[in-house]
């Protein structure tokens, strides 16, 4: 088949690899209809993640067909259409019995898991194309795909609805929608958000949903501005703008009630922060994260109130603001997404037509030109929002 | 739900809690290792005890057949073909709670090892203790040994308790290889 494969830094290419095969019993085969490249795989673009191999499989946003499935897979048959969660659950563990997926115990490979248990204290769940830190397992950028636990993750698409409207349960809307969750909106509340990314559009969306009272939106590029406010944000251009002094303003001293950093590890800008970061994150030693807009967050939101990080941090940060952190007593929320939690539900709202989920789309491209795709995604992220790679 | 009463002590030896390559036993390289199995402790002793299920999650043990009065032969591979074989004796046999062994006379290395079950006292399933020691031979056949074995016996414990579990918990054992270098692959079937 073909797939598009990591090859180092700014380094992917479609290539013919060997096909998928069951090879557990709850496994199955899909034939890959829609895939899409996330502002995560940027990270493993830039190799700002470790635990890459050459020949790797990236993509872990997908949806297709089922094409065969293992004998102990009950739920899913030849024909049927599913979304596949970018995480890899087993559903019978101590963490998916307590509804967090994201934390399964067991479907990093053994021989994968030491690794990440270094780096993180624990072994980190298996998720689909990305670091060998997660489990290495193949992904989706590619015609077909091996999917583990296939009758715990999928969701099965109704006839009809097409492709794209729910292509993103895969990942950004759940992520987005948890993001706003784990910010703890009250209606009426106001809800800062950096990033106008995939992430950001369905935090703002997710946000409004909620009942948020007004939700201020930062970013720098005006297309993803436009369509944060074509969202109902009010938006802030942090070239423009100081963000923290026009959230001051903006909320009459107060701050924001809740903050989302959906930016993650490699912020844009030319704070004195932030250019130190990127100095120590070229050393990889020093540091590998810029959590310039995590301390942002952390000065702008009103007292007493909360941070929630749906962005990607990989290693270490420091100057970590822990004296505003504690004294102005604020919750922090992070994690990744329990996407199995999010399906029915979200699924729903698509199906009731609450939520438009696919106006971040700015294009859609065979997967023969998956590697543009990469190259635009990362370099123009004005007019490239959202790609959609099409492998069949 | 009724707990027991709390408990103020760490009921594990406290050479478990050492990152060394050896924690106590009668041999050179060891090592314990702790994990929580989302099973009943009996489900989970009865499988063990049928050593001959082993090879379905031991990375490196071909086979195991079960003989007469708790001895054991254990089928090891090792690279080129070499296979290294150990026939082991049950010490100790307590019914769903611990199993501990030894290798007898006539192994080509010396080993012994217990794994011991028990109810988590907060509902979370069983917490399952594995202890392993072993003399890695000398000569041509211990560097195969050596090799087999990963050297450092916890990384060999980590990874074997890790595939029980999953196998346990989720009745397959996972991976992430290519589909033709799958482990095992037709065993579960």
């Amino acid at each position: 088949m073909r797939a598009l494969t990591w090859h180092g830094k700014h380094n992917v290419q479609v290539d013919t690899v060997p096909d998928p095969k069951i090879v557990n019993p709850r496994d199955a085969i899909i034939k890959i209809t829609a895939t899409a490249i996330c502002g995560s795989d940027l990270h493993l673009y830039d190799s700002m993640i470790p635990g890459m191999s050459n020949g790797d499989i990236l993509g872990h946003e997908f949806m297709g067909i089922v094409e065969e499935v293992g004998p102990a897979n009950t739920t899913l048959k030849p024909g049927d259409r599913v979304v596949v969660p970018f995480v890899i659950a087993c559903g019978k563990c101590f963490f998916c019995d307590h509804k967090m997926p994201a934390a399964c115990d067991n479907s990093n490979p053994a021989e994968k898991a030491d690794a990440s248990e270094v780096a993180y204290g624990y072994a980190m769940t298996g998720a689909f194309g990305y670091s060998h830190l997660t489990g290495g397992y193949a992904g989706g950028q590619a015609e077909y795909a091996r999917v583990p636990y296939s009758d715990y993750g999928p969701i099965k698409i109704p006839d009809g609805v097409s492709d794209e409207r729910v292509l993103f349960l895969s990942d950004i809307f759940p992520t987005g929608w948890m993001a706003a969750e784990n910010a703890q909106i009250k209606p009426g509340d106001t809800v800062a958000i950096w990033g106008c990314g995939p992430v950001g559009l369905f935090a703002i969306k997710s946000a409004i949903l909620m009942g948020a009272g007004r939700v201020i939106a930062i970013d720098h590029h005006p297309r993803r501005l436009e369509l944060a406010k074509q969202n109902g944000a009010e938006v802030l251009n942090f070239h423009e703008v100081k963000v923290r002094e026009a959230l001051m303003e903006m909320t009459a001293g107060i701050g924001p009630d809740s903050c989302i950093d959906a930016v993650g590890m490699e912020s844009h800008g030319f704070s004195p922060d932030n250019i130190i970061d990127a100095v120590k994150q070229e050393t990889k030693i020093l540091g590998t994260d810029r959590p310039h807009v995590l301390r942002e967050t952390i000065m702008a939101v009103r007292k007493g109130g909360t941070v929630s990080v749906p962005g990607v941090y990989g290693g270490v940060a420091d100057k970590w603001p822990i004296g505003a952190f504690m004294e102005k007593g604020l919750t922090l929320k992070t994690g990744q997404t329990h996407v199995q939690n999010y399906l029915p539900e979200l699924l729903q709202l698509i199906l009731d037509n609450k939520i438009d989920t696919t106006d971040l789309i700015s294009h859609r491209l065979p997967l023969e030109q998956a590697a543009e795709g990469y190259k635009n995604f990362k370099i123009n992220q004005n007019e490239w929002t959202k790609v959609v790679l099409l492998p069949h | 739900m009724s707990h027991d009463p709390l408990s103020t002590d760490a009921e594990v030896a406290s050479p478990a809690f050492s990152d060394k390559d050896n924690v106590g036993g009668d041999y050179s390289a060891s090592s314990i290792r702790a994990v929580m199995i989302n099973r009943p402790r009996q489900e989970l002793y009865d499988f063990w005890r049928d050593f001959s299920n082993l090879p379905l999650f031991m990375e490196n043990v071909k086979a195991v057949e079960m003989l007469e009065s708790g001895r054991s032969k254990w089928t090891i591979a090792g690279p080129g073909g070499k296979d290294v074989e150990l026939v082991s004796d049950i010490t100790e046999d307590v019914p769903g709670e611990k199993i501990a062994w030894t290798s007898s006379e006539d192994s080509d290395l010396d080993h012994e090892g217990w794994i011991a079950f028990k109810d988590n006292a907060f509902g979370r399933g069983t917490e399952v203790r594995v202890f392993i020691s072993y003399d890695p031979p000398a000569g041509a056949l211990g560097k195969v040994v050596a090799k087999v074995l990963q050297r450092e016996p916890r990384v060999q414990a980590r990874g074997e308790l890790r595939r029980f579990k999953q196998l346990m918990e989720t009745g397959e054992v996972s991976t992430s290889k290519a589909p033709d270098a799958a482990p095992r692959a037709d065993r579960h079937f």
